[in-house]
């Protein structure tokens, strides 16, 4: 006699107490605060926000803890939060000339208005564990502090822009498309190929931009400057009739300058790839500009060398972690049914084959 | 969950998704772009179904859920209890009494009526997707209704192997016009698609897209005169309700992979042995285990 299986239910729920169990860990730790999160894992919290595409590092620190540290997994959190959430209007468009930076270089000038700043860096670190970071103790001394500067920071980009020597970028009318309440649609504006990178997977986008360095559609990038700090956020408020800040935010931009030796349509001229990114973030947003130079292809009237970094359709229906993983993943859903009718299909073609030799033997 | 909406989406999402729905009622099989929301659950775990139920449920309906013909199947327990947490509807196992059926990869061996919806969730909506990538490209192809490349794909197939190598997901044509990917459902249920009473509505969340066929659309597995479609199923009678004509799942029973076959739909098999059929491996039907 044959029971069927059944008892799904009481499988979720004691696989959910399971895993909150295994989150919480040996309890003779003491549990890490969403504070701590957000103090101590801020690359992390900030990865979370920008692939999220929601600013706000309580909640992202909330959702890596209930992750366990899995960040798509956090993104995803955010993710499915973020769709919640009213809408009250859009804010004024961020200006980045008037960013509080915290980090500034640029790699085609060697100083510029504004200076290099190298600011909170690993890059120059040398990768040597940190056995004093295991014992406990004493933070590090604070850091030695120089008064701000005060003024806006010019983008280099645009004193290659007086001289003509970089394309420019004409400001473009009307209300941006939102790819979070519009359904993607091919080719896609540049509006839109951007808002995708901008919630884009690091990783993904890290692999395409590193593409082009080798020679998939290589755009020869340099980084013409890469800024990180806090910008302030307005809203125009009907109502008032007026502007009025809202907060700040913190955001990685990158421009690069990319050599273009001109073609049928354009001259030659330096040209640009931008990444905007939440938070300190800044192989993403280098990583973003890249691409996004790359996708630019058709306007510049280059050639078209089938390089994936080029390829619009490829390029944004892929690089959403929180749809990858999801598609990825539920293969490991029951699949039964079309296995079953597989399993048939293959022991059919295998007997007829087998009929097949024998009847030519 | 009293922060949330009535079936969790908001209104204005619901009436989006509602536009799209009857759009694609009105065009039946054709694939309608919608704006898919970023859902409490993956990707690939039924998005675009449960944003469509979500649309469709009203608080008088009764819901049942189904994976793999099984409503109790892991998936179809978190889904059915996401509904009951978010909307409060009325659950049901039984086919006949559910107002609202959704399902994963099977169509429900009972006859469906008027009164019902069946919704499909769907991976992949588009049917040329694995003969063109580009979506750009498909688009266009179903619009010029150029469906030369799936029947040269079908012939290869009976070139190559004597047969159409496709085994669910079978594609078909809706009312002479749009080939339509009925969702990973086994071929042995296709028939069930045409003719059928219901409303059949298909979402596919990651891929943004809403298709129908409404009541009683004709809808054709695609084949050749002389390689006609058959609908098939392993070649056994169900060993707990002795159904021969319902679609099995094989089941490996011991370490010398000794195998039985049983009903997918675990109504159907349930509703058989309660009617007092049994089949070889059987145990007579009670009240318990339903």
């Amino acid at each position: 006699m044959y029971v069927a299986v059944k008892g799904g239910e009481r499988a979720i729920d004691n696989a959910h107490a399971w895993l909150a169990e295994e989150r919480r860990g040996d309890r003779d730790v003491p549990e890490l605060s969403v504070a701590q999160i957000r103090e101590q894992m801020t690359l992390a919290v900030n990865r979370v926000m920008a692939e999220g595409s929601l600013y706000d590092p309580d909640l992202s620190a909330l959702a890596i803890k209930q992750a366990r540290g899995d960040l798509i997994e956090a993104v995803f959190l955010i993710r499915a939060y973020r769709t919640t959430l009213p809408r009250f209007g859009a804010t004024q468009p961020v200006d980045t000339g008037t960013m509080r930076c915290e980090r500034r270089i640029s790699a085609t000038f060697k100083d510029a208005p504004g200076g290099q700043v190298l600011g909170p860096t690993f890059d120059y670190t040398h990768r040597l564990l940190d056995f004093a970071l295991a014992a406990e103790g004493e933070g590090p001394a604070p850091a030695s502090e120089a008064p701000a500067r005060a003024g806006d920071v010019p983008h280099v980009a645009g004193f290659l822009g007086r001289e003509g020597l970089i394309q420019p970028e004409p400001p473009v009318d009307g209300v941006p498309p939102d790819l979070t309440r519009q359904s993607m649609e091919l080719p896609a504006s540049r509006a839109l190929r951007l808002q995708a990178l901008a919630r884009g997977d690091e990783g993904f986008l890290l692999g395409l931009a590193y593409s082009t360095q080798r020679g998939y559609a290589r755009n020869h990038a340099f980084v013409g400057e890469l800024r990180i700090g806090a910008v302030a956020v307005e809203m125009e408020i009907p109502e008032l009739g007026f502007t009025i800040e809202l907060g700040e935010v913190v955001l990685t931009e990158c421009e690069t300058v990319n050599q273009f030796t001109g073609s049928k349509t354009e001259p030659p001229q330096f040209t640009r790839g931008y990444g905007l990114v939440f938070g300190q973030t800044e192989r993403k947003a280098i990583a973003m500009a890249l691409v996004d130079r790359a996708l630019r292809w058709k306007d510049l009237g280059e050639e078209d060398r089938g390089a994936p970094a080029q390829d619009e359709e490829f390029v944004l229906m892929h690089c959403d972690n929180i749809q990858a993983t999801g598609f990825l993943e539920h293969i490991k859903l029951p699949h039964y049914v079309d296995f079953q009718s597989e399993l048939e299909l293959i022991r059919k073609l295998r007997r007829e084959a087998g009929e097949g030799r024998e009847a030519a033997e | 969950m009293s922060e949330y909406n009535f079936a969790y989406l908001d209104e204005e999402t619901k009436r989006m998704i509602r536009r799209a729905i009857l759009k694609a009622l009105a065009i039946p099989g054709y694939q309608v772009p919608f704006a898919s929301r970023e859902m409490p659950m993956p990707y690939g775990w039924g998005t675009g179904g449960v944003q469509v139920t979500a649309a469709c449920l009203i608080p008088e309906d009764r819901l049942k859920v189904i994976d793999q013909g099984a409503d109790d199947t892991t998936n179809a327990v978190s889904i059915r209890q996401f509904f009951e947490k978010t909307a409060g509807v009325a659950v049901t196992e039984e086919t006949a009494r559910a107002s609202l059926i959704q399902t994963r990869h099977r169509i429900p061996e009972m006859p469906l009526t008027e009164d019902q919806i069946l919704v499909y969730q769907v991976p992949i909506p588009e049917p040329l997707r694995f003969l063109e990538p580009r979506e750009t490209e498909t688009r266009k192809m179903h619009a010029l209704e150029e469906y030369g490349l799936m029947h040269v794909k079908l012939y290869e197939d009976i070139s190559r192997h004597g047969t159409i190598s496709t085994a669910y997901a079978y594609p078909v044509r809706v009312e002479g016009r749009y080939v339509m990917d009925p969702s990973p459902i086994p071929k042995f249920d296709n028939p069930k698609l045409s003719d059928c009473p219901a409303i059949q509505l298909f979402g596919a969340g990651r891929e943004q897209r809403i298709y129908a066929l409404p009541p009683y659309s004709r809808v054709v597995s695609l084949d050749f005169e002389d390689h006609p479609f058959e609908a098939s199923k392993a070649d056994a009678d169900c060993a707990l309700c002795g159904a021969g004509d319902s679609y099995l799942d094989e089941v490996i029973v011991d370490d010398a992979g000794g195998r039985i076959f049983v009903c997918s739909d675990t109504d159907h098999c349930r509703a058989r042995r309660a009617a007092g059929h049994l089949g070889a491996e059987g145990a007579p039907y009670e009240e318990a285990d339903a």
